[in-house]
């Protein structure tokens, strides 16, 4: 089973390689933010998402503003899957909808082979719409219950005139096919399916415009366990066949680190570390994902019981009065007062292809927190060499750290689920 | 019925095989694993369908014969009726004035003014069905363009729309409509414009409510993904959503309309006498209800047939709309 799951991620790869081409930029918008490499299809430049708070009930006045998603940079690459993983309520999703244009950036620039969809309006936007597409969450409010699993699949191709009548009829038969779904079916109503079957006519429907790109805002979080392997088997068997471009958004560590090829890691509106996935999980360098990836159960009952999760105190600030300085620092173990209160890290290459935005991973007295696969714990004032670097990364390939054993292809079903 | 039981064994069976053998499935192979011999079932109109569903609902068929047979009755009225409605007859009225009985020349009896009861009654389903229906369509069509409006594009839009609705509420109806009328001289066209501009408020609030949770629903999201435009997506989308609580409130509102036209009736603002309409027969004839009781049982009578008709059509409508009712 693992062998087929995870040939499939790297033939969607194709030797995207570890990490050459640099994610857009710094925080700061005037620094040059086109990516080296010519493989970007979507870069996102100094994204913010701003939903005001107002007040009044005629005259309306902003009184304040939850910063949902706080100057994001990255890019996705063709071809690849790039997690998007955070605690509920940090942007992820946000960040997702932006891209779409479902909700108009605040500031920022997001850029579709290299044209910008922000100031795109009215047609233009529809037009491009054809290039990008999204798999939503919840298959019970994704899909309308009024209409035919016909009408659902066959709208984008009617909206966009791609097919005539009895082609458009054609068409979605191939549609449902392709997702597994008895084209005779296609008179019925999403309600006489299971979740797992409108998920996939929600794919369908996805791809009835054949597009580069699509966003995934958490595929599998509302499905049975048992579906839940399938519709990503699904997705990464059609990303091989059409060469897709996924956003894969999830707050489920342990399916995006089997789908991913790269991995964001967001935290309050703002991208905390971004690499390789191998990278990602076996050297964790930004504290917050240290402790995300901490708390990820081992499916092993003896490295289970070795496991000390870094456990964080407090609570998540509230976005619309997010704390000074580094985001995390009010709940970061290793926060230096005078620094991290203060100042905003911006997100930088601390190796090759390796992003963090932490001040103290590039600061000399770093005080490291191990995130080792027998004792995961908080070294507060360890020596600089107690970073693992070296021999970490020898084995920085698969399954080093914390899923243990069953590492590669652990299926969603026995990775549990991150809330 | 019985086929979307054994579909939904079919996918138990599937997703029964746990988690790593369901891994195993491959999307082709789960085309084949799910459903193969699920019957490909007609594509229907959504017209057909509700008709499917509505032919089931011996209610609504009662009360949509009703309907059809009021209709049948104001239109072809002058053939039914057995009297002019506005003649006076000298022997519909006894020696010392009083109403007559039923008898052979007037089945129902006579009014206060010796009119032949029935032939009222028959006219008088003219202007209720007239006043209920177009007063009513003309409140739904402000309700739903406004509501809608308001609802989806938000902004000043919404303020504009929703801050006017608040002022009109806040208006005493009857006063509002009795200036309105007695400015614009009584007829029945002003009748059905003021009943209208009196009663789309109430529905556009409602249309503005159930807009503000259905726009925000991921499938109108997954719409505008896939290029709809907004109008499309307000009738394809958001509309057909809308469909049970305009029915239930339009079947309630003909109701209210036709004791609305009754209550101007009687202050003499509705229609204008000698045309009967029933809520001015009660009116009429309340003075006498201990001596005559006929004068305000018949027409009271028509208007709750009329209006039950109404309700139990919108009822059964209302479910039939409903993809999710079972299908047979």
């Amino acid at each position: 089973m693992s062998g087929a799951v995870s040939g499939a991620v790297s033939g969607a790869v194709g030797g995207a390689g570890s990490g050459v081409s640099a994610p857009a930029a710094r925080a700061t918008a005037d620094v040059a933010t086109s990516p080296t490499g010519g493989d970007a299809l979507i870069a996102v430049e100094g994204l913010s998402v701003h939903f005001p708070i107002t007040s009044g009930i005629i005259f309306r006045h902003k009184v304040g503003a939850v910063r949902a998603v706080d100057d994001v940079s990255f890019d996705v690459r063709k071809g690849e899957t790039l997690g998007l993983v955070g605690e509920s309520g940090c942007g992820k999703s946000t960040t997702g909808r932006a891209i779409l244009q479902l909700v108009r950036p605040t500031t920022g620039r997001v850029l579709y082979d290299g044209a910008d969809l922000a100031h795109l309006g009215g047609g233009a936007l529809r037009r491009q719409r054809r290039r990008m597409q999204m798999i939503f969450q919840d298959p019970y409010a994704s899909l309308n219950s009024r209409m035919t699993v016909a009408d659902i699949v066959g709208e984008p191709l009617k909206v966009h005139g791609l097919r005539d009548r009895s082609g458009c009829k054609e068409r979605v038969r191939e549609l449902l096919q392709t997702v597994g779904i008895n084209p005779n079916t296609l008179n019925r109503y999403p309600h006489e399916f299971s979740g797992g079957q409108r998920q996939r006519i929600g794919i369908a429907r996805a791809l009835a415009v054949e597009p580069n790109f699509i966003v995934c805002d958490e595929p599998i979080s509302a499905l049975d366990v048992s579906i839940r392997a399938q519709i990503i088997n699904l997705l990464q068997q059609l990303q091989r066949e059409f060469g897709l471009t996924y956003l894969f958004i999830a707050h489920d560590l342990s399916v995006v680190r089997h789908i991913s090829d790269r991995v964001a890691v967001m935290y309050l509106g703002r991208i905390v570390e971004l690499a390789d996935n191998a990278v990602l999980y076996g050297e964790p360098m930004h504290p917050y994902t240290q402790a995300l990836l901490s708390a990820v159960p081992i499916p092993d009952p003896e490295a289970e019981e070795r496991r000390r999760p870094v456990v964080l105190q407090g609570d998540v600030p509230s976005p619309a009065d997010p704390p000074p300085g580094c985001h995390f620092h009010t709940r970061c173990p290793a926060a230096q007062t005078g620094l991290c209160d203060l100042e905003s890290p911006s997100l930088a290459e601390v190796r090759p292809g390796h992003w963090a935005a932490c001040h103290l991973i590039t600061a000399e007295d770093y005080p490291h927190i191990r995130a080792g696969e027998d004792d995961l714990a908080v070294v507060a004032d360890g020596p600089p060499d107690a970073w693992p670097g070296d021999t970490r990364s020898d084995h920085s390939g698969d399954g080093a750290a914390l899923d243990g054993p069953a590492g590669g292809g652990t299926p969603p079903a026995s990775g549990g689920e991150q809330a | 019925m019985s086929d979307l039981c054994d579909e939904r064994e079919a996918a138990f069976a599937t997703a029964g095989l746990g988690s790593e053998a369901a891994a195993e499935v491959t999307a082709g192979d789960a085309a084949a694993g799910w459903a193969p011999d699920a019957p490909l079932i007609a594509h229907r109109t959504t017209w057909q369908e509700v008709w499917t569903r509505l032919r089931r609902d011996r209610f609504a068929l009662v009360g949509l014969a009703a309907i059809i047979l009021l209709v049948v009755i104001a239109v072809f009225a002058p053939w039914i009726a057995p009297h002019d409605p506005t003649a006076q007859f000298d022997e519909g009225l006894t020696m010392r004035g009083m109403p007559v009985g039923p008898s052979g020349q007037f089945p129902l009896g006579t009014d206060t003014l010796g009119r032949d009861l029935l032939s009222r009654l028959i006219y008088g389903a003219r202007v209720s069905l007239v006043i209920g229906v177009l007063a009513n369509g003309f409140a739904l069509v402000l309700g739903v363009v406004f509501g809608l409006t308001a609802g989806y594009f938000r902004g000043w839009v919404e303020t504009l729309l929703m801050r006017a609705t608040d002022v009109m509420m806040a208006f005493p109806i009857y006063l509002f409509a009795v200036a309105l009328v007695s400015v614009l001289r009584p007829s029945l066209g002003i009748l059905v414009l003021v009943i209208g501009i009196v009663y789309w408020t109430p529905m556009t609030r409602v249309i503005h409510g159930e807009v503000l949770s259905i726009r925000e629903k991921e499938f109108v999201d997954a719409a505008r993904l896939t290029g709809c435009t907004s109008v499309r997506i307000l009738y394809r989308h958001i509309l057909p959503h809308l469909v049970a609580p305009i029915i239930v409130y339009t079947s309630l509102g003909i109701a209210t309309t036709i004791l609305f036209e009754s209550t101007l009736s009687y202050i003499g603002l509705g229609v204008q006498p000698p045309t009967p309409s029933w809520g001015q027969m009660i009116s009429e004839g309340q003075a006498y209800y201990l001596s005559a009781p006929h004068l305000v049982l018949y027409p009271g009578l028509m208007i709750m047939i009329t209006v039950l008709a109404f309700n139990l059509v919108g009822d059964g409508l209302r479910d039939a709309f409903d993809p999710q009712q079972r299908r047979r």
